[in-house]
């Protein structure tokens, strides 16, 4: 058979889960990241990230709307997904998607957004006539009490909210961990250690994503990012870095020298069909190379132009090494047989239902709802947090 | 009364045509219904299978037979049970060489096996029915179910087609049915066990290697077949409760 060594089951011809399955863990992993740095701000009091809090809230919210799209896209009746909710088997893993996932977008991300916008949109709702003043009527739900006190408990509730947040960010995607970590069928995804290696690349990669984001963003608006604030997100970007390549070096170690049943064959699988995308991408370009910028940026005093170029290379060189991190689980994970006697190869299709266009479309999709939501809700809150040209 | 005479005959020709359980079955074949089984009761039964490797001939009888019976698609991986050929060099018996054309449907073609170099054997294979079956825990709206005498099912017009089951299964026992975009696999011919006939596969086997049983009923020859053989289930580090046992599965066999 082409594509085929050694023996697989006859059933394991098709690969079941896709390119879309790799997005999946990915949109939702910048979600948890993004989220994780805004509460930085919020929660622990770093106020230098202060400029990319709301950027990284609607962030979030750009990914999180998308996430669940890929997994539409691959069901053989996205018609029947709503009986996830009506009539969910409470011993399934994904039975709890939904639940997760609604939580985490409506009593979570939506209240945090709106209770810090709220003094915004009534502010934009009264000096604005016709379609807008109607929109924003309907955005701060006709309440235009801005006093002194309504603020005060806005800003507790918004504390409150994201406290519960974290949590939330951490079960969102940890939760997304364990459903590939807790298939014992397959020895390369059945391990405790998944939910939290998912969960450490989550945060390294949102942050990158929004670090990236917000020099892009203060570019295109004519001025530059905030050397102070990009200082301390590559600090904690590396910091969140050296704990998950530790995690990730960790599972790897366990699996050589354990070397149990299934080491053969994943070792062969590493070497040969996963060589590029494990070792090269997420190994070697996606992790160490940007922990040893990160580092260095660290201990050595670059000038102001450097370190702006290092964080931009190595945030870019992070989602790259995260992207290939959960293609290497998602599909790494399917390569081999279950037999363990031998191995299979993914054929992507291009502009099919489940091929790279869709993939690249639903890639893009977050970024023109970001548009939309920048335009909405304005995250430049002072000009002053955007340093003009002070290079 | 004219009628009543052609009604008779009628009746009476399908009955020496057809015989036995064809003949009550024939209306519901007329209508393309599954018959019902009213006096079939679920909590009388537990439903597995034994499996005598030594018995096994590789004839593939049982594959086409699955095929025809359940309506399986022809095309490539799409099987409620296949038959795999091992080659076990006895020197290297961590490294098999197994095979499996066509999932066996068209039997073997013969291979070399110089001066009887390695030890062969046919393996076929389906799902195990497990007691704990790790496709059913997954499913996310409860498509997949055990049916409470030991047989796990599939509810077509709930399944999502998510694949998480598939992923799930250990044994490689689970695909999509291309037509219906739905997950399917072994129903251990449900339609006929519960009418008291023996599944497709076992009703084919020429040499009687494998074998519906009963475990709850006392005088299936199961029981002693348990005592009398060294049985074995597939992977039981798996702890899914495998209800298919083997009797002579050798240790190369994944």
């Amino acid at each position: 058979m082409p594509g085929v060594d050694g023996f697989i089951y006859p059933n394991e011809v098709e690969l079941q889960w896709s390119v879309l399955i790799v997005l999946y863990p990915f949109l939702t992993g910048l979600v948890a990241g993004a989220f994780i740095l805004a509460s930085l701000e919020r929660v622990f009091n770093v106020a230098a990230v202060r400029p990319t809090y709301r950027l990284a809230l609607l962030t979030a919210l750009a990914f999180l709307l998308v996430a669940p799209l890929p997994l539409q896209m691959h069901l053989g009746h996205p018609e029947r997904s709503f009986e996830m909710y009506i009539t969910p088997h409470t011993d399934s893993a994904m039975a709890m998607f939904g639940f997760v996932y609604l939580w985490y977008l409506m009593a979570v991300l939506v209240l945090e957004i709106w209770f810090d916008y709220r003094p915004d949109l009534v502010r934009t709702w009264q000096a604005s006539t016709g379609l807008k003043r109607q929109l924003y009527g309907v955005l701060t739900l006709w309440s235009d009490d801005v006093s002194p006190e309504a603020l005060r408990l806005d800003d507790r509730l918004g504390r409150i909210i994201t406290i519960v947040g974290i949590p939330s960010a951490f079960l969102l995607h940890g939760y997304v961990g364990f459903i590939f970590g807790s298939v014992k069928a397959n020895p390369w995804w059945s391990t405790p250690l998944m939910p939290v290696v998912f969960l450490f690349s989550a945060i390294v990669s949102g942050v990158a994503a929004v670090m990236l984001l917000y020099m892009a963003l203060s570019r295109w608006r004519g001025g530059r990012a905030d050397m102070v604030c990009l200082d301390t997100i590559a600090r904690y970007l590396f910091y969140a870095f050296v704990i998950d390549f530790s995690l990730e070096m960790l599972d790897l170690i366990h699996r050589i020298y354990e070397a149990g049943e299934s080491f053969g064959a994943l070792d062969f699988m590493v070497k040969t069909r996963l060589f590029m995308s494990h070792i090269v991408l997420q190994i070697f370009l996606g992790t160490l190379l940007p922990i040893l910028m990160l580092a260095s940026a660290q201990v050595v005093r670059y000038g102001e132009t450097a370190r702006r170029r290092i964080y931009a290379i190595a945030g870019s060189l992070t989602l790259i090494g995260v992207l290939a991190m959960r293609w290497n689980v998602v599909i790494g994970g399917q390569l081999f047989s279950k037999s363990l006697l031998g191995y299979t190869t993914y054929k992507m299709g291009f502009a099919t239902r489940e091929g790279l266009l869709p993939a690249i479309i639903i890639m893009l999709l977050p970024f023109a709802i970001l548009a939309v939501l920048l335009k909405v809700f304005p995250p430049w809150t002072d000009e002053k947090q955007m340093s003009h040209g002070h290079a | 009364m004219e009628s009543d005479r052609r009604a008779f005959l009628l009746q009476s020709a399908r009955y020496v045509l057809l015989t036995g359980a064809a003949s009550v079955a024939w209306e519901h074949i007329l209508a393309g219904a599954p018959q019902e089984a009213p006096n079939y009761r679920t909590t009388d039964h537990w439903w597995g299978m034994t499996i005598d490797i030594d018995k096994c001939i590789g004839s593939g009888n049982c594959v086409r037979a699955c095929k025809e019976e359940n309506d399986v698609p022809l095309e490539d991986g799409c099987f409620r049970t296949w038959v795999e050929r091992y080659r076990v060099d006895p020197e290297h018996p961590e490294h098999p060489l197994v095979d499996s054309p066509n999932g066996g449907y068209d039997g073997f073609p013969e291979i070399d096996n110089p001066g009887g170099k390695y030890k062969t054997f046919f393996v076929p294979k389906m799902c195990n029915h497990c007691a704990n079956s790790p496709c059913t825990q997954v499913c996310p709206v409860g498509a997949t179910f055990d049916s409470p005498d030991g047989v796990v099912l599939i509810d077509k017009s709930r399944c999502l087609g998510c694949r998480y089951c598939v992923q799930a299964c250990p044994y490689g026992c689970r695909y999509i049915d291309p037509r219906t975009h739905t997950a399917d696999k072994c129903t251990l011919c449900y339609h006929r066990i519960t009418k008291g006939l023996t599944t497709a596969c076992a009703e084919v086997c020429p040499t009687g290697a494998r074998q519906l049983v009963d475990f709850k009923n006392p005088a299936d020859p199961v029981h002693e077949f348990m005592r009398t053989h060294k049985v074995h289930v597939l992977k039981p580090q798996m702890a899914t409760g495998a209800k298919v046992y083997y009797n002579a599965l050798d240790g190369s066999v994944r």
